[in-house]
């Protein structure tokens, strides 16, 4: 046991840092080079900083490992090359990326202009995810190709936009890093109509649900459903989304009757009620059970257990 | 005319036929099922909980024990989640391991199934051939990774420990066995008439309802849907390999039981290829961060189990613990359509029904 703890170890050296800071930091003055001992004080600061450090990896883990060398651990010659191929391939990739995209845009281009509605949201809310792809990437890569899904993602957003409400979508975009998966958030009110149109209609036709989630986003709750179209693959998200205090999404039981356990096993763990399902309890925790556990703010019972 | 009276009737949680801890409160009219309730939760441990105080490297020991016989897909389905999030390149030799220990394990887990659902039926000595057989497989997985059931075998990155002298050529031997063995199993069962009165036509349900309940595996391949992951949206190194996908036609017992034997051939098939074109030589672990940190996003990722799809749904915003982390099961799923099997069934059926549906509690609880 305890020798898979120090293969953890080696393998999260976040558990690992802070020793090492804090090893560095009482043997620096006696022992160390001028140009280490310049790194010192941010390597002491790191402690009260981590929540913000943690959003921006490379910065904060250069000190570190030259503070690891100090206290005798890992070389930091391995790490230094690991970054500077990693930065390459990142960019062999990119360029690769760029140029299969190429193709796939003079298509959506040409799509985009024959749709009868131009799309205001479709671009916007891609910039967004391509910030989540990491902030490096977004700097290197300035003009961003449309994806292959691009055609797809407008025509499903026209087509909720005409038949299920004027208001129905509230955004859409491409999650990339998902094999450009499109991805829709519907306002709840109107989320029945789209659900049956996603498994009604010609174009559509998803007759199968794969997957169901919850979210607690602290300021909101949000469902996550994955409609999957077997004939064509092709494959959505759609997120609902709710108040946090009072939760309500309508059930799509009656529509796609996996959802029915997976809707019963999100009221059980994060509280969202379900409007329309046929029996809605709790499948996971006992009956007499209080709060939610995946809740962020649930307090458990006993905190040891 | 027989009068008959109403009996309210807990199956469970410890009956020997729920393979762990369930239980289903049955509505007995004589012999005939009127209404079934299943009740689960017994062995819910809140691991998409516990994972969000943990970081990825320490979650992999969980998902062993989700569906902890087929704990490498499990093992897989996480880390390929997080690859994907990162855009890591796995080195081909990992990849290699990472797909010959999956098929293993699929003939392993197919093996348990095959050994139990006979003995839930009433055949006591298949238990004790198919049991030997798996126990070569986990003798296997124990040379590489020092453990029979909780592997904690794959990491972000590729795979933690490298193929021991001589592995690769013990798993062609084995491969190489289980053929005659498959062969045997057949002779020994397949054809025997008490077992096919006892599950032929039973438990029947059409591909329609299939897809509406959102089976998936060999549950859903029974009624005749051609649809495999490993096909349909090829990942690992999948779309390298000669295989096809059984599926049956009528989709009751008897066929989720021919398609389950015939995955164990496209697996020693899968196996044979690969064993066939494993790299000499290579890396077994990719260039990976110190700490993984996914970038902010979220992403679904499924793969094919023994069991059907099992999915991972990664919400990151970009720390080294995951914001949410919720596991799609595929026994969860596919046990929805048991009370729907069960009405109108007699009592003795209960058990055949159940046990082809193929449930591991681990990971219908989680």
């Amino acid at each position: 046991m305890s020798e898979e703890n120090n293969r953890e170890k080696e393998q999260s050296p976040a558990a690992s840092e802070p020793e090492a800071s804090e090893s560095s930091a009482s043997e620096s003055p006696a022992s160390i080079p001028v140009e280490a001992s310049t790194e010192t004080p941010a390597v002491q600061a790191q402690p009260e900083t981590t929540a913000t450090q943690v959003e921006t990896p490379s910065p904060a883990s250069a000190p570190a490992s030259t503070a690891a060398q100090e206290a005798g651990e890992a070389p930091p010659v391995r790490k230094k090359e690991t970054d500077e191929e990693k930065a390459a391939r990142r960019k062999a990739t990119i360029e690769a990326k760029e140029a299969a995209k190429v193709a796939a845009a003079q298509a959506a281009a040409l799509a985009s202009a024959q749709a009868s509605q131009p799309v205001t949201d479709g671009n916007t809310p891609a910039g967004k995810t391509a910030d989540n792809e990491g902030a490096s990437l977004e700097n290197v890569e300035p003009p961003k190709p449309p994806s292959p899904n691009q055609p797809r993602l407008d025509r499903v957003t026209t087509l909720l936009r005409e038949l299920a409400a004027e208001d129905a979508v509230e955004e859409a975009y491409i999650n990339e890093a998902n094999d450009h998966l499109p991805t829709f958030v519907v306002k709840s009110e109107h989320w029945l109509k789209a659900a049956q149109l996603f498994r009604n209609h010609v174009e559509l036709s998803c007759n199968y649900l794969r997957n169901v989630s919850g979210v607690d986003y602290e300021t909101y709750m949000e469902v996550v459903y994955y409609p999957l179209n077997m004939d064509t693959r092709e494959c959505y998200a759609i997120k609902v989304r709710a108040d946090r205090e009072q939760p309500a999404v309508p059930s799509v039981t009656p529509i796609w009757e996996t959802a029915n356990w997976n809707e019963r096993e999100i009221y059980d763990l994060l509280g969202i009620d379900f409007p329309g399902h046929p029996d809605l309890k709790r499948i996971m925790m006992p009956d007499d059970w209080v709060g939610h556990p995946l809740r962020k703010d649930y307090v458990p019972l006993d905190p040891e257990v | 005319m027989i009068r008959t009276e109403e009996l309210l009737l807990n199956v469970g949680p410890q009956h020997p036929s729920t393979h762990g801890v369930f239980r289903i409160v049955v509505k007995l009219d004589g012999e005939v099922i009127t209404e079934a309730t299943p009740v689960m939760g017994y062995l819910h441990r809140g691991t998409e909980k516990l994972a969000e105080n943990l970081n990825f490297t320490q979650i992999i020991p969980y998902t062993d024990r989700m569906d902890y016989v087929s704990a490498m897909t499990n093992n897989y389905v996480l880390c390929h989640a997080v690859e994907k999030m990162m855009g890591l390149e796995i080195p081909e030799r990992a990849e290699f391991m990472r797909l010959i220990v999956m098929e293993m394990q699929r003939v392993a887990s197919h093996l348990v199934w095959w050994g139990t659902y006979l003995l839930d039926i009433g055949a006591l000595s298949p238990f004790l051939y198919a049991f030997s057989d798996r126990e070569r497989i986990l003798g296997l997985f124990n040379e590489l990774c020092g453990a029979r059931l909780t592997y904690n075998y794959m990491r972000v990155g590729g795979v933690k420990w490298d193929a021991p002298d001589g592995w690769i050529d013990r798993v062609k031997v084995f491969v190489k066995d289980m053929y005659n063995r498959l062969d045997e199993y057949h002779n020994l069962v397949s054809g025997n008439e008490i077992f096919l009165a006892r599950i032929k036509g039973i438990g029947k349900y059409d591909a329609a309802t299939a897809i509406d309940y959102g089976l998936s595996g060999a549950n859903l391949r029974c009624t005749g849907v051609k649809w495999d992951l490993r096909k349909a949206e090829p990942y690992s190194l999948y779309d390298r390999f000669d295989f096809d996908v059984p599926v049956g036609k009528n989709g009751d017992c008897f066929d989720r039981y021919e398609v389950r034997l015939a995955e164990i051939t496209q697996s020693l098939r899968i196996l044979d290829q690969a064993l066939e074109q494993f790299p000499g030589e290579g890396e077994t672990m990719g260039k990976v961060p110190r700490v993984i940190r996914p970038p902010v996003g979220e992403i679904y990722v499924r793969i094919e189990s023994p069991r059907g799809e099992i999915g991972c749904h990664i919400v990151s915003k970009g720390k080294a613990e995951p914001y949410r982390l919720k596991f799609r099961r595929p026994s969860f799923v596919n046990l929805q359509i048991l009370p729907k099997l069960l009405i109108g069934e007699s009592m003795t059926n209960m058990v055949t029904i159940l046990g082809g549906i193929d449930i591991v509690l681990g990971e219908v609880d989680c």
